[in-house]
Formats: C-alpha cells, sequence, structure tokens
C-alpha cells in the first residue's frame, strides 16, 4: 500500500459541513453556463438548487444575503448574483468568468434559435412545450422559495414575523399589483429597520 | 447606421444600465421607446419576437437586450448586405447592446458588494442582509404566481397550476434533477395535455 494512502483522510459526514469552493475559473465558467442552460424562465431557481443544494458553494444564508444585494442593486439580479460569488472567490477574474458562463453560451443558443424562430413558431406543439416549460419553471421558483423560507425558522425575528412579511411582500406585488423596487425598497426597508431592532436588543441582552 | 449612431446607441445602454432596478425587464418600456419608435432601428414585431425568445430559451433575460442589438444590426447592413457583413454588424450591436447595459450596473453591484463584505460586522450590514430575507422570499413566491397566472385563469388552465404545484413539491421535497421536471413539462406541453 502507498505511503500516500495512509495520509488520506477517511470520507466521513463531517467532510459535508466543510464548506466547499470553486478552484479554477473554467470551473466557474463551466458551473455558470450550466444553471443558465437550465434556466427557463430565470436562472435563480436553478442558482440555487445548483450551489447550495448540489454543490455547496454557499449556504441558505448566504444565498438569501447575496440575492437581497443583487436585488436592491440596478441590473439583471443573476448576473449581479454571478458578478458577486465570482468576485469574492477570484477577485475581478472570477467576477468576469461567473459572468461569462452565465451569457455566453445561452446567447449562442438564443441567436440559433432565433433564425429558426420564423419557420417553427406556428406549430402548436412547439408553443404546447414551451407552455409547459413555463409552468414547470414557476414551480421550481416556488419550491426554491419555501426551501429558504424553511430556513429562516431561527430569524432574529421569529418565525411569525417572518411569514407576514413573506405575506406583506406577496400581497403588494400579486394583489395589489406594486412595483418591484417600490417592494423591496419600502417593505425592505420596514424588515430591515425591524432586524435591526431585534439585533440591537439580542446584542444587549 | 453610421459610427455616430452607433456611439449613441451604446450610450443610451450606458444611461439606462443604472435605472434597471428589478431586472432587464424593467428597461423594456424604454429600450423600445429608442428602439423603435424614436429611431426606428427595428420594427414592432421584431422587438417583440426578441423578448418572447429570450423569454422562452434558457438564460438571463437581459439576453433579450443582447438579441434586440443584433436584430439592429442585422438591419443596419440591409436587406441586400453580404451574409458575413449581417452577421459582423450583429455581433457589434450584440456586444454594444449588452456590455452597455451591464457595464454601469456591474461596476456599481461589485463596489457596494465588496463594501458589505469588509463591514460584515457591522450591525447596519447585518440587518439589511437578515432584514431582506423575508422580502425576497416574498418576491420570489409572487413570481412563480405571475408566471402560472400570466398565461390564462383557473378554469381555463387547471392543468398549469397542477403541474406547477407537482414540481414545486418535488424541488421542495426531492432532488430530482431539474433536467427531467422541464423535460416532462415540455412534453406534456407538446401533446397538448395542458
Amino acid at each position: 500500500m502507498s505511503p500516500d494512502h495512509a495520509h488520506t483522510p477517511a470520507f466521513d459526514a463531517s467532510l459535508m459541513t466543510v464548506p466547499l469552493k470553486p478552484h479554477r475559473l473554467a470551473e466557474l465558467f463551466w458551473a455558470f453556463s450550466v444553471m443558465s442552460l437550465q434556466g427557463f424562465g430565470g436562472v435563480l431557481a436553478v442558482v440555487h438548487r445548483e450551489l447550495v443544494d448540489k454543490r455547496r458553494w454557499l449556504t441558505d444564508a448566504e444565498f438569501i444575503e447575496d440575492w437581497a444585494v443583487a436585488q436592491v442593486m440596478p441590473g439583471p439580479n443573476v448576473c449581479n448574483l454571478a458578478l458577486m460569488f465570482g468576485d469574492r472567490h477570484m477577485g475581478w477574474p472570477g467576477a468576469l468568468s461567473a459572468l461569462a458562463g452565465l451569457l455566453a453560451l445561452p446567447l449562442v443558443l438564443l441567436l440559433a434559435l432565433a433564425t429558426l424562430f420564423n419557420q417553427w413558431a406556428d406549430v402548436p406543439a412547439v408553443e404546447g412545450a414551451l407552455r409547459g416549460m413555463g409552468a414547470v419553471a414557476a414551480g421550481l421558483i416556488a419550491g426554491a422559495a419555501l426551501k429558504l423560507l424553511q430556513s429562516l425558522r431561527r430569524h432574529v425575528l421569529g418565525f411569525v414575523a417572518i411569514l407576514c412579511l413573506v405575506a406583506a411582500a406577496f400581497v403588494g406585488t400579486v394583489v395589489l399589483d406594486l412595483q418591484l423596487h417600490l417592494i423591496v425598497l419600502g417593505l425592505g426597508s420596514v424588515a430591515c429597520a425591524m432586524t435591526w431592532r431585534a439585533l440591537r436588543t439580542q446584542g444587549a441582552a | 447606421m453610421s459610427v455616430l449612431d452607433w456611439w449613441h446607441y451604446g450610450l443610451f445602454h450606458l444611461s439606462v444600465s443604472l435605472l434597471a432596478v428589478g431586472g432587464a425587464v424593467t428597461l423594456v418600456p424604454d429600450l423600445y421607446r429608442y428602439a423603435v419608435t424614436e429611431h426606428s432601428l427595428l420594427s414592432a414585431a421584431q422587438f417583440k419576437h426578441a423578448l418572447v425568445l429570450a423569454q422562452a430559451a434558457p438564460g438571463p433575460n437581459v439576453l433579450y437586450v443582447a438579441l434586440v442589438g443584433w436584430q439592429v444590426g442585422v438591419n443596419a447592413a440591409g436587406p441586400g448586405a453580404s451574409g458575413w457583413l449581417a452577421v459582423g454588424l450583429g455581433t457589434l450591436g450584440l456586444m454594444v447592446g449588452l456590455l452597455g447595459v451591464l457595464l454601469p450596473s456591474s461596476f456599481l453591484t461589485l463596489s457596494i458588494a465588496r463594501w458589505c463584505n469588509r463591514h460584515q460586522g457591522r450591525l447596519g450590514v447585518q440587518a439589511f442582509r437578515q432584514g431582506m430575507a423575508p422580502i425576497v422570499v416574498g418576491v420570489l413566491l409572487s413570481g412563480a404566481w405571475l408566471l402560472v397566472r400570466a398565461d390564462g385563469h383557473w378554469a381555463a388552465s387547471g392543468g398549469l397550476w397542477i403541474v406547477s404545484g407537482v414540481c414545486t413539491l418535488l424541488v421542495w421535497r426531492t432532488r430530482l434533477h431539474l433536467l427531467w421536471m422541464l423535460s416532462a413539462g415540455a412534453l406534456v406541453g407538446a401533446a397538448g395535455l395542458i
């Protein structure tokens, strides 16, 4: 038996909690390409699945925090998220690799689709397939949201207050049809102020 | 299109980039007014097709800006132009549009994110990061809701709601690969079942 083998740590459950991270620019590029190519009707749900569930490059809490920043900042949310993630691990080159991964292959695919579009647009099966994928995409987003909600059980505000805030954001967007930045900036400020107070009380106690 | 027109096209994208709070789709009315109504760089139908395709295809929705730029370039080459000229100008339009719309917002996001990382311990930064979490979840849920509702009403499209509901449970409770669900959705849709 080779001497190296003795030093190889046994694969045990404790390894699962070690935070993993990308090591090479190409790894970042391909990870984001894979996510982007699966992202019908928005890439966000796929990003959660891939970065949190599968690769474990982010925890639920980190994902939520990054997403909040990405959402408040101008620009496409998923692009912002990719930039921040790449930058944190590998600086500027990382940010560019992640963003390029997100955009390059889907763009080539999109151009190909656009050239085919005129011949295929009227086929009912194609239209039906798009409808079906749209319905799945909605489910993917909702499922990711429920998982994130679960991770907020031990939030400093308490789970009941969290549920109220989630409901308020939902009603504001769906029922009252308020613009997204009103929700994010308005209701977001309220939530942040409440959290600020709770954190301060907690720190003082 | 002259060099000056392209310059102007790029400047327009740079100028609206920071307005895109909530995503690139926020820019649809502005881009439409600039490219279709005011400068006639592409037709209304071409603009709409670009938007629909970008939303149906995988990838971030911001790619519609690239597709509009591509069409603007192809139009600029003219109907009788050689294929290579059209591809060249299309690529130029695509790059100018996409880079223009992404550069300012990307710089801003990276600066703020770096600042937040350096000041992680501050109460304000922590309150922001944790306080936004429920809003994020609420907005995600409404995004899903609006996506299903956009295609019809309860009675007419019950099948769509069932597909979405089943997928929600599968994502929440299992580790089934997303591509299986998307393929199943495409098959069910293509067969005309929903």
